[in-house]
């Protein structure tokens, strides 16, 4: 049998929508499959993981983990495929920065525990049990993973080589990572496989973005109508398409529903959230305190709404006092 | 709480970012005039404060200044029109957002000072080391390290398992 280049796929603090798109390839998956040896990817084939780490070190010739890092599990997985790849994709927002997931950064474990085994609504836990990370039955120790206090990107835990955004990333990218993987003709480190202008670019509603945005409130998608003609901006929703990287074809726009940022800022950005605040704030149709003020209501959570994929990856990645 | 400098009393370290054409000219000028300040403002000189971006201040938090003023041309004075209406409007959502990561209001600051005011540079630099003083060290960059002393505990306990798992 001849030797086909090993891939791994894995998946952490996610949804699983980036294993979706894995099989929205549809036919192109045979073209993959053909191509490559899938050697670990627990949502869809059975391989163990001492499998796996019996291999050679760099054996894998690239590792598409999807996901965040919050467990000591995720980031022992995370450490082993590491040492048995030659190169590391973060795939999807959640690894590449944060994603939602990333949005507990704004909590401590504490409350989120508390909420989740006791107070949510739907609980019934009058021993208010928690899980235990160890805990010993008949002389047998079952163990769970630990969890931290905070949620990381990929690259704040491993060494990352390139990124594949999007919540989840379209089979399109995929399909081109794969074909650069094979190829061997692969872009600098650190490169994120997309696109590297903002989705505006591609959006067929362009044409109709007024060169001087007035935002008199702002929207909400659950409230007005929208009209499917127009730039969503001029419409007064909150759209994020001028921070953020294109490539998936403009899909939230075509049907009618704002942009919220999931591929990411482009290469010239550091910051996502701060370079979309800095942009929206900027067209606010008012020039005093208080009027400004009163159109600020329309935004009641700035954190989620600019930082909803991208909060562990920005520059002040969690709340401060937790 | 952290403390940078163990040796002396800590005292807070605040980024200003001064307009070129107002605010920095009056700093120059409470300069030359001899006033006293705080020491505590490092100025950086932007051309205007609508080019203030607020990668810029968060930055600033995340490589450990304590607070961040910016200084412009008083509404209707920009040199470039509409600069400082820019500025005011990011100035105010982005408190909202900072305020909601738990950073106090008090440490981002937004003043009008025109270039003839060299005095009120004087007043305001000293009420916002007051205040920042009182709120105590930011100490992002402590922060940043304390979160991922987490991570070094599980390295170890995932070595050791390894070893034990190869013999």
């Amino acid at each position: 049998m001849s030797e086909k280049p090993k891939i791994a796929l894995y998946w952490c603090a996610s949804c699983g929508g980036c294993e979706e798109s894995v099989v929205d390839l549809a036919e192109d998956i045979l073209f993959v499959v053909d191509n490559v040896d899938i050697v670990l990817w627990p949502v869809g084939l059975d391989f163990k993981k001492k499998d796996v780490e019996a291999m050679p070190d760099g054996s894998i010739v690239a590792s598409l983990i999807n996901g965040a890092i919050r467990t000591t599990e995720q980031e022992e997985m995370a450490r082993m495929l590491r040492r048995k790849s030659q190169v590391v994709i973060a795939y999807g927002a959640c690894a590449q920065l944060g994603g939602i997931p990333g949005l507990a950064n704004q909590f401590s474990l504490e409350t989120i525990l508390k909420f989740v085994y006791e107070e949510a609504p739907s609980v019934v836990n009058e021993l208010k049990t928690r899980p235990l990370e160890r805990f010993k039955d008949n002389g047998r120790t079952t163990e769970l993973p630990g969890l931290w206090n905070v949620v990381r990107t990929l690259d704040q835990v491993i060494d990352v080589e390139y990124y594949i955004p999007g919540c989840p990333p379209s089979p399109k990218l995929l399909k081109e990572a794969v074909l650069a993987l094979l190829s061997g003709h692969l872009p600098p480190v650190g490169t994120v496989l997309a696109p590297d202008i903002a989705l505006c670019e591609e959006c067929s509603k362009k044409d109709t973005k007024p060169t001087d945005l007035k935002f008199e409130s702002f929207k909400r998608t659950h409230l007005w109508e929208v009209d499917p003609e127009k730039c969503l901006l001029s419409q007064g929703f909150l759209c994020m398409g001028p921070a953020t990287r294109s490539g998936c074809g403009a899909l939230c726009v075509e049907g009618n529903m704002p942009c919220t940022g999931c591929y990411g800022p482009t290469s010239r950005v550091r910051d996502q959230g701060a370079k979309f605040l800095s942009s929206i704030s900027s067209s606010i149709g008012a020039d005093s305190v208080e009027d400004i003020d009163k159109i600020l209501v329309g935004i009641p959570d700035p954190v989620g709404t600019f930082y909803r994929y991208g909060l562990p990856g920005s520059m002040l990645k969690r709340k401060v006092v937790l | 709480m952290p403390n940078h400098n163990t040796e002396k009393q800590w005292t807070p370290k605040i980024v200003a970012f001064f307009c070129n054409w107002c605010t920095y000219t009056a700093a120059d000028l409470a300069g030359v005039s001899r006033i006293k300040h705080a020491p505590n403002i490092r100025v950086i000189r932007v051309m205007c404060s609508g080019r203030v971006d607020p990668q810029f201040l968060l930055d600033a938090f995340a490589k450990g200044a304590d607070g961040v003023l910016i200084g412009g041309c008083h509404p209707g004075d920009c040199h470039y029109i509409e600069g400082n209406y820019k500025c005011l409007r990011r100035f105010q959502l982005l408190q909202k957002m900072t305020t909601d990561m738990g950073i106090e209001p008090d440490r981002l600051r937004l003043e009008w000072i025109s270039a003839s005011e060299g005095d009120k540079v004087r007043v305001v630099v000293n009420d916002m080391v007051s205040k920042v003083t009182k709120l105590g060290p930011l100490g992002l960059p402590d922060k940043f390290k304390s979160w991922d002393e987490e991570m070094k505990i599980f390295e170890h306990s995932i070595e050791e398992k390894e070893v034990f798992e190869h013999v």
